[in-house]
C-alpha cells in the first residue's frame, strides 16, 4: 500500500517535472525562433563582437611597438591569450545579460508581457528557460568569436586543460543565471529606461572582474567588489586552464566561490525578481510600451 | 435587434472546419465537476487606483516644485458576480475602469481593497490556479509581430503545457476556423491585417480552452464582417464549449446581441446592472418615453454622457508612468 503509493507520488512528481520542462523549452523555441527572424541584428552583433574582440586582442599582438620593449614570442603568446580569453568571456556575458534583458524588453515593447505573466509558468521555470537559450546563445557567439581569432592570431594552446574549462564555464555560468535575473527585473520595473540601465551592471562587471587586465592593479576598495563578482573567477579559472593547463583540482580555489554565487545568486534572483512582480502588479507596470 | 441575434447564431460564411474538442488535461476531471460549486466570477468591493507621478518626481527633497502625485481611481467599490456559461458584458467609454478590470481578474494587477475569485480562487493569493482557469483577448493583437501565428501560438500552448503536435494540429483547425487561410499560418504576423491579427488573437485564447474568457473589446476597430466572424464565435465558445465570457465593450449592438447581463461602468464604479431588456425598461420608465429606450439612452441616462465621450482620463496612462 505504502509502496503504491510513493509510486504514485513520484510518478506525479515525474509528470509535473516533465510538464515544468515543456514550459521551459517554450522559451528557448520562441527565442530560437526571434533569433532566426531578426537576423540581421544578430549579423550585426557577432560582427560587433569579433571586430571588438580583435582590436583588444591586437594590443597584447603590438606590445612591443607600443612599450619600445622586446617580447619573446612566448611571452607576446601569452599576452595574446589572455586578452583573447578576456574578450571571449566578456562576449558570453554581454549575450547572456543582453538576452536576459531583452527579453523583458521585447516582451514590453511587443505587449506580450502581459501575456507571458498571466500564463500559468513558475518564474522559476519562466526564467530557467530564458536563461537556457541566453545560455547556449552566448556559447555559440563566443565559438564563433574564438574561431575567427584563430584566423587572425597564432595562439599555443598546447597545454590548454580543455576539460577544466569546461567545469569553470558550467560554475560561472550558474552564476550568471542569477545575475541576469536581477538585472531582468529593471526592464520589468522602469518601462522605458530598464534596459539601459541594465548596462551599468555589465558595465561595473567589465570594470572589477578582470576582463582586460589583472584585478591587481585595481584600487584596494575596487578590488573589494572583484571578489564578489562571479565573472573574476570566471576568467582566472579560465587563464590558469587554457594558458597553465591546470587541473579541476588545482582550480578548486576559483570553483568553490563560483559555485557559492551559484547557489546564492540564482534563489536571491528569484526572490527579487518575485517582489519586484508583485510590486509591478500592485502599480500597474506589467503592461505595454511602444 | 432580434435580426441581428439570428444573423450571428446564422454564420454567412460557409463552415467546412468546427472547432476542437475543448481540451482538459490542464484541470483534471475532478477539478471540472468542482467548476459548478462555484460562482464562475466573484468581485467584491474592489477598488484600485494608480499614482501619477509629475514629470520630475525623481527629485528629491519637494525639488519638483508643485508638481504632485495624482491619484486616480480606476476602479472603485465594484461589485459584480457571474455564474457558469453567462456571458456577462460591462459597458462603458474609454478611460471608465474596463480595462483595469479585466487586469484585475487576469492576475495582472493586485486589488488595493476588496477581493476578486475566479471559481473559488483568490487572484491575488492563488495566482496559477487562476491563471491555468483563464485567459485574455485585449483590444491590441499582441503577439511577436516578427514571428508568424504558428510560432506566437505554439509559444503560448507550450506556456499552458499543451504538447506541440496536439497544439499544431489545434492551431490549424481554429486558425482555419477563423477563415485563415493556411498559407498565412507560417506568414510574420507583421504582414496580417488587424482583423486578421485579432483573429489569431482570439485563437490564441481559445486554444488553452479556458473555462473563464476575457474578452477586453475585441472586436474594436474590425471591419462589419471581422466583427461578424468574431461575434459568431464567441457565441460558439459558450454554445458549445462551456465557456464563461466577460466582455468589455463599448459597441452597443454587440453587448446586446451577445450578452445575457450587461454592467455599466462610468468612472471605475458599476452604475447600473441587468439585462438589455432589464435596462431598457428601466430607463424607458425613468425618463417617461411612449417607446423602449436604446441601449444609447440607457447609457446617457446612467452615465450622462455619450458613449463615444471619453472619460476625461485615459485609464492605460494612468498606469506604470515611472519611466
Amino acid at each position: 500500500m505504502l509502496q503504491a503509493r510513493g509510486l504514485a507520488v513520484a510518478r506525479a512528481t515525474l509528470s509535473g517535472a516533465r510538464a515544468e520542462a515543456g514550459k521551459g523549452y517554450a522559451f528557448i523555441e520562441r527565442n530560437w525562433y526571434l533569433t532566426k527572424r531578426y537576423w540581421a541584428w544578430e549579423a550585426v552583433w557577432v560582427t560587433y563582437n569579433i571586430v571588438n574582440a580583435l582590436s583588444v586582442t591586437f594590443i597584447a599582438a603590438s606590445a612591443g611597438q607600443i612599450s619600445g620593449q622586446r617580447f619573446s614570442p612566448a611571452l607576446l603568446n601569452q599576452f595574446v591569450v589572455y586578452l583573447a580569453i578576456g574578450t571571449a568571456i566578456w562576449t558570453y556575458i554581454s549575450v547572456v545579460f543582453d538576452q536576459v534583458t531583452e527579453t523583458v524588453t521585447m516582451e514590453r515593447w511587443e505587449g506580450t508581457i502581459e501575456y507571458t505573466f498571466m500564463a500559468p509558468v513558475s518564474r522559476l521555470t519562466h526564467m530557467f528557460g530564458t536563461c537556457a537559450f541566453a545560455l547556449l546563445h552566448g556559447f555559440a557567439l563566443t565559438a564563433v568569436q574564438l574561431l575567427v581569432m584563430g584566423a587572425f592570431f597564432h595562439m599555443d594552446l598546447s597545454h590548454a586543460a580543455w576539460g577544466a574549462a569546461v567545469v569553470i564555464m558550467l560554475a560561472g555560468s550558474i552564476s550568471l543565471i542569477g545575475l541576469g535575473t536581477i538585472s531582468a527585473i529593471l526592464p520589468m520595473l522602469f518601462t522605458e529606461r530598464g534596459a539601459q540601465m541594465a548596462y551599468i551592471i555589465r558595465a561595473i562587471i567589465l570594470l572589477i572582474s578582470g576582463v582586460y587586465y589583472p584585478i591587481t592593479v585595481l584600487p584596494g576598495w575596487l578590488q573589494v567588489f572583484s571578489h564578489i563578482s562571479p565573472a573574476t573567477y570566471m576568467l582566472e579559472g579560465l587563464r590558469l586552464s587554457i594558458q597553465q593547463g591546470k587541473s579541476v583540482v588545482a582550480l578548486w580555489p576559483d570553483i568553490w566561490p563560483l559555485l557559492i554565487c551559484g547557489v546564492v545568486s540564482v534563489p536571491l534572483g528569484l526572490y527579487i525578481f518575485n517582489r519586484a512582480e508583485r510590486f509591478a502588479k500592485r502599480t500597474g507596470r506589467l503592461k505595454r510600451n511602444g | 435587434m432580434a435580426i441581428l441575434k439570428d444573423e450571428l447564431t446564422t454564420p454567412t460564411r460557409p463552415e467546412t472546419v468546427t472547432l476542437p474538442e475543448r481540451r482538459t488535461s490542464l484541470i483534471s476531471a475532478a477539478e471540472l465537476a468542482d467548476l459548478d460549486n462555484h460562482d464562475a466570477l466573484a468581485i467584491r468591493r474592489v477598488s484600485k487606483r494608480f499614482v501619477k507621478h509629475g514629470g520630475r518626481s525623481w527629485l528629491p527633497f519637494g525639488l519638483a516644485g508643485a508638481r504632485r502625485p495624482k491619484v486616480v481611481r480606476a476602479v472603485e467599490d465594484v461589485s459584480l458576480t457571474i455564474r457558469r456559461r453567462e456571458i456577462v458584458g460591462v459597458l462603458g467609454s474609454n478611460g471608465s475602469g474596463k480595462s483595469t478590470l479585466i487586469r484585475l481578474i487576469s492576475t495582472l494587477l493586485i486589488p488595493d481593497a476588496g477581493s476578486v475569485e475566479v471559481f473559488g480562487h483568490d487572484v491575488a493569493r492563488e495566482e496559477r490556479a487562476v491563471q491555468r482557469l483563464i485567459n485574455r483577448v485585449s483590444v491590441e493583437a499582441a503577439f511577436f509581430r516578427k514571428l508568424s501565428p504558428m510560432e506566437n501560438l505554439l509559444y503560448s500552448a507550450r506556456l499552458y503545457g499543451l504538447p506541440a503536435r496536439e497544439a499544431r494540429e489545434q492551431i490549424n483547425a481554429i486558425l482555419a476556423r477563423l477563415g485563415i487561410k493556411p498559407d498565412r499560418i507560417g506568414q510574420p504576423l507583421e504582414s496580417m491585417s488587424r482583423g486578421m491579427q485579432q483573429k489569431v488573437a482570439i485563437a490564441r485564447a481559445f486554444l488553452t480552452a479556458p473555462i473563464l474568457l476575457l474578452l477586453d473589446e475585441p472586436t474594436t476597430g474590425l471591419d462589419p464582417r471581422s466583427k461578424q466572424d468574431v461575434q459568431v464565435f464567441v457565441r460558439e465558445l459558450r454554445d458549445t464549449h462551456d465557456a464563461t465570457i466577460l466582455l468589455t465593450t463599448h459597441d452597443m449592438d454587440e453587448a446586446e446581441a451577445l450578452c445575457d447581463r450587461i454592467a455599466i461602468i462610468d468612472g471605475g464604479r458599476i452604475v447600473a446592472e441587468d439585462t438589455a431588456e432589464g435596462l431598457r425598461r428601466a430607463v424607458t420608465a425613468r425618463l417617461g418615453l411612449d417607446r423602449p429606450a436604446t441601449l444609447t439612452e440607457v447609457f446617457m441616462a446612467y452615465t450622462g454622457r455619450d458613449w463615444e465621450q471619453d472619460e476625461p482620463e485615459d485609464e492605460e496612462d494612468n498606469e506604470a508612468d515611472d519611466k
